[in-house]
């Protein structure tokens, strides 16, 4: 089972990586709708201090949802994934690793540039610490609800817009725990609350989103 | 299984329930009609004025019962979901397709009244309060079931993916409810309070139930009559549909 799980991962890391402006793309949308709101709400710092963490999030939630179709939609198109759901495995180790590869590759890279762009933000030290914790802790959450909205929509015509409809209310928790982190670090509060629900909602995603998820898959390929 | 009194799996094929269905929806239409004008009776003439807020509370006969509603139906549409994937019934799958544009309307007649109540009351049409934003996102998730029902062509696949939506949504309602009032409160909000006064007169009560049940009724009479037009649909090819329309209309 567990060479299962790391046998997909290594394979869609693979895949990722010979496509690099796949990633790249997806950060840069990261990076240009961050800087896109001082442009539209001006350049004071004292207010876009206060915004910066839900800015940040918001953009992560967008940038995530970006690369979901291509989640599954390349491994769909070229019947990979029918073997993978027609395979004696169990389908949704499968279906784990496939998230975790996804992670991997839009999930850690955002993780890693959030400081970078809060500091555009004018985030204090420790805030832009409590910003790369959360988001660690909170976009494998993001991969695992995404999925689900991916197999759903699988194949079908415009699945982009529709996998925004579907997803984007079940980001709301992740989104309101994870800037309320920053927030509260902020504004000098306790923000271990913060990201200890962050981190009930990635069990919570991690133990339920594999199976909706292979349940979905099941009833896409029929 | 003949002894039985009723024989309910016999109306879970399409081909039986389609007259039943059509048989129970003027009964259902009456008792909401009838439902509907005692509780608004009773609530626009009989209830007493607010102290405070004058006539303008009448609006709550309205707001609340359309706020149950918006949320027991997709607690229904859920169960609907779960039935349907669980033993592959056709007619589950409809009842939940059939249920979602109710809930939709009835989250959307939930915020419209709240805004309309909201201006003489408290200056605004919006306030990010907790109940007001999760009926709000209550609403993208009947949006997003109608949405995905929709982009499938293929009926029997439409049924299953939105009932595997309507599933982790109905496990989603309580954890979005709970962060949405936490992001609330932590966020010191807006001042107002959503709760009324703690003793409210029993004819206020007994008029808002007589509206929920007028809406049940309503739901219900609707449901019925959508699941038959999408039950004529779907079951075009069969037998029994074109006996039914080669029928002379009476």
């Amino acid at each position: 089972m567990l060479s299962l799980f790391f046998a997909i991962v290594g394979r869609d890391l693979k895949l990722a990586l010979r496509r690099q402006a796949d990633l790249v793309s997806a950060l840069f949308f990261f990076i240009i709708v961050v800087s896109l709101f001082p442009l539209g709400v001006g350049p004071e710092m004292d207010m876009l201090r206060k915004m910066a963490p839900g800015i940040l999030w918001v953009a992560a939630l967008l940038a995530t949802m970006l690369t979901l179709p291509r989640l599954f939609g390349d491994d769909y198109r070229d019947g990979t994934l029918e073997q993978l759901v027609l395979a004696p495995q169990p389908l949704p180790v499968t279906v784990l690793g496939k998230m975790a590869a996804h992670w991997l590759t839009s999930g850690l890279p955002l993780t890693l540039l959030a400081p970078v762009l809060g500091l555009q933000f004018d985030l204090s030290a420790e805030g832009l610490m409590v910003l790369t914790l959360a988001l660690l802790v909170g976009t494998p959450s993001l991969s695992a609800i995404g999925a689900i909205g991916a197999a759903l929509t699988l194949g079908l015509r415009g699945g982009g817009v529709l996998v925004s409809l579907l997803v984007l209310p079940l980001y709301i928790p992740v989104l309101i725990f994870g800037a309320g982190a920053v927030d509260a670090a902020v504004s000098g509060l306790g923000f271990e609350a913060h990201l200890s629900l962050l981190g009930a909602l990635l069990a919570g995603s991690l133990f339920f989103a594999p199976w909706a998820t292979a349940a979905a898959l099941k009833i896409s390929l029929e | 299984m003949s002894n039985r009194l009723i024989n309910w799996f016999k109306f879970a094929s399409p081909a039986t329930f389609y007259p039943l269905a059509g048989k129970m929806i003027p009964w259902f239409v009456a008792l909401s009609v009838l439902f509907g004008i005692a509780g608004l009776y009773l609530g626009m003439f009989v209830a007493p004025t607010d102290f405070q807020q004058g006539e303008g509370y009448r609006i709550i006969f309205i707001h609340v019962p359309a706020s149950w509603m918006s949320m027991f139906i997709y607690l229904v549409m859920a169960f609907w979901a779960a039935l349907g994937l669980a033993f592959n019934t056709r007619l589950s799958g409809m009842m939940a397709t059939a249920l979602a544009p109710t809930g939709a309307l009835m989250a959307f007649l939930s915020l419209w009244t709240g805004a309309l109540w909201g201006k003489p009351m408290w200056g605004t049409w919006w306030v990010w309060d907790a109940r007001l934003t999760s009926e709000l996102i209550l609403l993208f998730l009947y949006i997003g079931f109608i949405a995905l029902q929709s982009a499938i062509d293929d009926p029997r696949r439409a049924d299953k993916a939105g009932a595997v939506l309507a599933l982790v949504g109905v496990v989603n309602i309580p954890i979005i409810y709970f962060s949405v009032k936490w992001w609330n409160t932590l966020h010191q909000g807006a001042s107002v309070s959503l709760t009324k006064s703690p003793s409210m007169a029993v004819t206020m009560l007994w008029a808002m139930l007589l509206v929920a049940l007028c809406f049940w009724m309503y739901t219900i009479a609707v449901a019925l009559a959508r699941a038959r037009n999408i039950m004529l649909e779907r079951e075009r090819h069969t037998e029994w549909v074109r006996a039914l329309l080669a029928q002379p209309k009476p």
